[in-house]
């Protein structure tokens, strides 16, 4: 610990630094730890064990459709979003743009704009140029909003991507875009990865845009808003969150691994 | 119109934006010379350098490697390959795959190819090392890598960008060695740029002085180092004192002329033609100085008085670094360390007297 | 010569095109289209529009709209600057005291962001709730006799919620400008006779001023438009201007009013945000 003088200090932010840890972290796993309590309600003391909740969850009718839709969307929402986000990253990290500043500016406006506006201004959109609302307008919602994800998280990769390696396979005589296929692609292949894991994440939780912009279809976070409604299903809803959790937790700590670490071995850096 | 020379650069220009990178250069370069783009850093030889390789288009003019028009031919269809600064080794490739990458294209069986890697893999001596990651190779293995990597497309120029650069000294003093006997073994025509004029005078066969995108001259080592033309490649190939003056008048083979700092001194008459009352600079190699004494017997065709203000002691040699009286001037004189005379000289009195030859004078043009 | 070689740049422009393309169509365009909306009023029965000031006349005559705005205003700021507070520490212990495990650390208290919002904020309704896990835990250890029925539907429990559910926006701005501080500068500070309070109202609070404000902006602004918080934690104290808008999209059926009630939120949280950059400003120029 290469801390400045006088390091009695440093116990007290590492403690409160934990304390801050639990405080983000104790809400959340009160979903998985009632979900296998043998109650109804979400209260001390607890009354038992089961696995009643997880059951009845699975058994629920509505809820495989409804998984199955947020897949459906989520799939191509992430790809679409890193193929947009990775061509616009490209762009912007391998030629001297005019207006670059301009760009990425605009490209931060989705995450700086509440979601429910944005959810507002598509479905008046839509309904003005006579777009039946489904999945495929919750997917457009969703590719707004995931592009600047992609873009930034492969904009940050491509920035400490040595542009002097495609130099050396282009001067080696290989075309712009095979020195993509060869060299940049493979590359940059975790910060891709973790591009698409994000943006699957992103869209596969969202609610406010879908909320808006959802037919008769409903996705996973609006299956369980319905479900909210009612006292009785809120053990299901526990169980059917912790599962979502448990995933999204998943993914994303394969998604972080591999963009950090990846950008370590080509970068010596953290961040 | 094509030049009869292997590579010609004709009136080249680039721009970047309102800044003028290279400036109208006219160079031309033969058939199976090492050939070295000196200059500080900002002079415009990288760019020069990334032209020929077709990664910046000239804003003006055009370049010709052996015959051939460059002009709107992209960078993987020239006749050209490159050593990085960086040396840009794949880190997703082996060592072997490395060499091998740009053997795609010419489509060889795999034996031919094999065979091919492996040649390069002996003439950088690195045949043990064809399944190496980049990350376990050092600067100077990176270093050859990247030169095998090019030098098996069999190119016809091979472009070096600072490739010593990142080398500590000693590597780097070794690796110039090596490059100059790989040069000459595969026979191609290496261009190469640096910032060192001590690796440019050692390696090369010719070397062009840069100076804010312009080339001042070209030359061989000895040329450029013996009769410069221009007070900055005097003052920025090794140590030169550099005076202004004026010609006063030719007398015979030799000029006259005054200086402030070193009064009306005689100059041998060389390669340039310089007419009375015309501004010049005059310029002493410190090892063309001596120091003067009782026992002084060799030619001493001018001399100045002053006083020692400091030396520094290299071991081989020292300099000595001399006030001149009724001047701010200092003045740089190198004497060779035999039979302790550097210490002598540092222990004996601080007035001296440093004297030269007329025909170790130089005058330069721009004063 | 191709039009590739002769204009290098071109295919640049033409590989951010469909990203731009698409903010064009699904970002800029939606958001004109909105505002356009926001100044029209339904004259018949078939469908037909006209010109009109009358949304924003209504807003402005109902006090119930301005003072939702105000207060989804107030408990931004509050949520901003809480967010901030309780989350500078952590950053800075993970930027200057972890040597090691320093991305375990980062990737741990960002896992809760990406995790659903939705059940984020719906864990904390659990928590506060009448027969939460608060209350029933305190009556279990015998400490209350009563639920408290204060904690939940209320601002404060807006204000905790969002401070919970916005917390890695606010800690990873903040760590990525205390990790850029060259470390040498803190130790300069020392050796010139600094002590460390002053040492960090000096060096190192001014340098790490990009990150928190980055981290005040992106809590305050998305936050003010929040939907879900306030329907789940906040009661009807605690309603703010998001629900309005979404009520006048969903029971009252007016568009154009739902328009124009975003257009005015949108243009006072500019406004706002002006201000509070002036103000760091002028206080980051009396501290130093």
């Amino acid at each position: 610990m290469s801390g400045p003088p006088g390091k009695f200090n440093i116990g007290w932010l590492r403690g409160y630094t934990v304390v801050y840890l639990i405080f983000i972290y104790l809400p959340i796993l009160l979903l998985p730890i009632f979900s296998f309590n043998d109650g109804i309600y979400v209260a001390f003391p607890m009354s038992g064990f089961t696995f009643q909740w997880w059951a009845e969850m699975v058994s629920q009718p509505g809820m495989h459709k409804a998984l199955w839709n947020s897949i459906a969307v989520a799939v191509p929402v992430s790809l679409i979003s890193t193929i947009l986000g990775m061509m616009g990253a490209k762009a912007l990290t391998s030629y001297p743009l005019y207006g670059a500043r301009a760009l990425t500016g605009m490209f931060t406006l989705p995450l700086v704009t509440p979601f429910l506006i944005l959810g507002i201004a598509l479905l008046i959109t839509f309904k003005n140029y006579g777009i039946n609302l489904s999945l495929f307008t919750v997917g457009v919602g969703h590719v707004l909003i995931c592009v600047p994800f992609s873009l930034f998280v492969l904009l940050s990769r491509l920035e400490s991507f040595d542009r002097s390696l495609e130099e050396a396979a282009l001067d080696l005589g290989e075309t712009p875009w095979i020195v993509f296929w060869r060299v940049t692609f493979p590359i940059n292949m975790p910060g891709i990865v973790a591009s698409l894991l994000l943006t699957f994440t992103i869209s596969f939780d969202e609610f406010l845009l879908a909320f808006f912009l959802t037919g008769d279809a409903s996705t996973l976070p609006i299956f369980i808003w319905s479900q909210l409604r009612f006292p009785v299903k809120l053990p299901s809803v526990l169980a059917l969150g912790s599962a979502i959790l448990v995933v999204t937790v998943f993914i994303v700590v394969v998604a972080e691994l591999l963009r950090r670490k990846g950008s370590t071995r080509s970068t010596g850096k953290v961040i | 119109m094509p030049a009869s020379s292997f590579i010609s650069i004709q009136d080249v220009s680039k721009h970047f934006g309102s800044i003028v990178a290279v400036d109208d250069i006219d160079v031309e370069i033969n058939r199976g010379e090492f050939f070295a783009l000196l200059g500080p850093s900002g002079c415009g030889k990288t760019t020069l350098l990334r032209m020929l390789a077709g990664f910046e288009i000239p804003t003006r003019g055009e370049i010709f490697i052996d015959g051939e028009q460059m002009s709107g031919v992209a960078p993987y269809r020239r006749p050209v390959n490159m050593v990085f600064q960086n040396y840009a080794i794949f880190p997703h490739l082996n060592v072997f795959q490395n060499i091998a990458f740009g053997l795609r294209k010419d489509r060889l069986a795999g034996d031919e190819l094999k065979t091919r890697v492996n040649n390069a893999l002996s003439l950088i001596k690195m045949k043990e090392f064809g399944e190496r990651k980049p990350e376990e190779l050092s600067g100077g293995q990176r270093q050859r890598v990247a030169l095998a990597r090019a030098l098996v497309k069999n190119p016809k120029v091979l472009l070096l960008d600072e490739p010593l650069g990142a080398l500590d000294k000693s590597l780097r003093e070794q690796m110039q060695l090596e490059l100059r006997q790989l040069q000459k073994i595969v026979g191609v025509t290496f261009v190469f740029v640096t910032h060192d004029q001590e690796e440019a005078l050692t390696m090369s066969d010719r070397i062009a002085v840069m100076s804010a995108g312009k080339v001042l001259e070209v030359g061989s080592p000895d040329d450029l180092y013996e009769r410069p033309q221009t007070r900055f490649v005097a003052e920025f190939l090794g140590t030169m004192n550099v005076f202004d003056g004026s010609v006063h008048a030719r007398d015979g083979d030799s000029y006259i002329v005054d200086t402030r700092d070193l009064g009306r001194i005689r100059a041998g008459v060389g390669a340039q033609e310089f007419s009375d009352g015309e501004k010049i600079s005059v310029a002493l190699r410190p090892e063309n100085l001596k120091i003067v004494n009782s026992q002084t017997s060799e030619d001493i065709d001018g001399s100045v008085s002053g006083v020692m203000s400091n030396t520094a002691y290299f071991g081989n040699s020292a300099q000595v670094y001399v006030t001149l009286d009724g001047s701010e001037q200092a003045l740089v004189v190198s004497i060779q360390n035999q039979d302790g005379a550097a210490s002598n000289v540092a222990h004996g009195s601080r007035d001296i007297t440093i004297g030269w030859s007329r025909s170790s004078v130089l005058l330069l043009k721009d004063a | 010569m191709s039009l590739w070689t002769r204009f290098p740049l071109l295919k640049g422009y033409a590989l951010v095109s469909p990203a731009v393309l698409l903010m064009v169509l699904a970002l800029i365009s939606p958001l004109l289209l909105l505002v356009g909306i926001s100044f029209t009023v339904e004259t018949g029965s078939n469908d037909e529009w006209a010109f009109s000031l009358a949304n924003y006349e209504f807003f402005f005559e109902k006090s119930h709209y301005v003072n939702s705005l105000g207060r989804s205003i107030l408990i931004s700021t509050m949520v901003a600057c809480a967010t901030v507070l309780l989350a500078y520490p952590a950053a800075y212990f993970i930027a200057f005291h972890v040597q090691q495990n320093k991305m375990l650390w980062l990737i741990m208290i960002t896992l809760p962001f990406w995790t659903s919002y939705l059940l984020r904020v719906f864990s904390w309704k659990l928590v506060l709730g009448y027969n939460g896990v608060v209350n029933s835990g305190l009556m279990w250890l015998e400490l209350i006799k009563q639920p408290l029925d204060y904690i939940l539907y209320n601002t404060n429990a807006v204000v905790l919620t969002l401070a919970h559910a916005w917390a890695a926006f606010a800690i990873l701005p903040i760590y990525v400008s205390l990790q850029k501080i060259d470390k040498s500068l803190i130790e300069a500070a020392y050796d010139l006779g600094e002590n460390r309070f002053r040492t960090f109202m000096r060096v190192t609070l001014p340098l790490s001023m990009p990150g928190v404000v980055a981290a005040l902006l992106l809590v305050f602004i998305p936050t003010v438009g929040d939907y879900v918080t306030p329907k789940l934690v906040g009661g009807p104290k605690g309603l703010m201007i998001g629900n309005l808008i979404q009520a006048a999209f969903g029971r009252l059926d007016n568009w154009p009013l739902g328009a124009a009630i975003s257009v005015i939120s949108m243009v006072t949280v500019t406004l706002v945000v002006c201000l509070y950059l002036y103000g760091i400003d002028r206080a980051r120029r009396l501290m130093v």
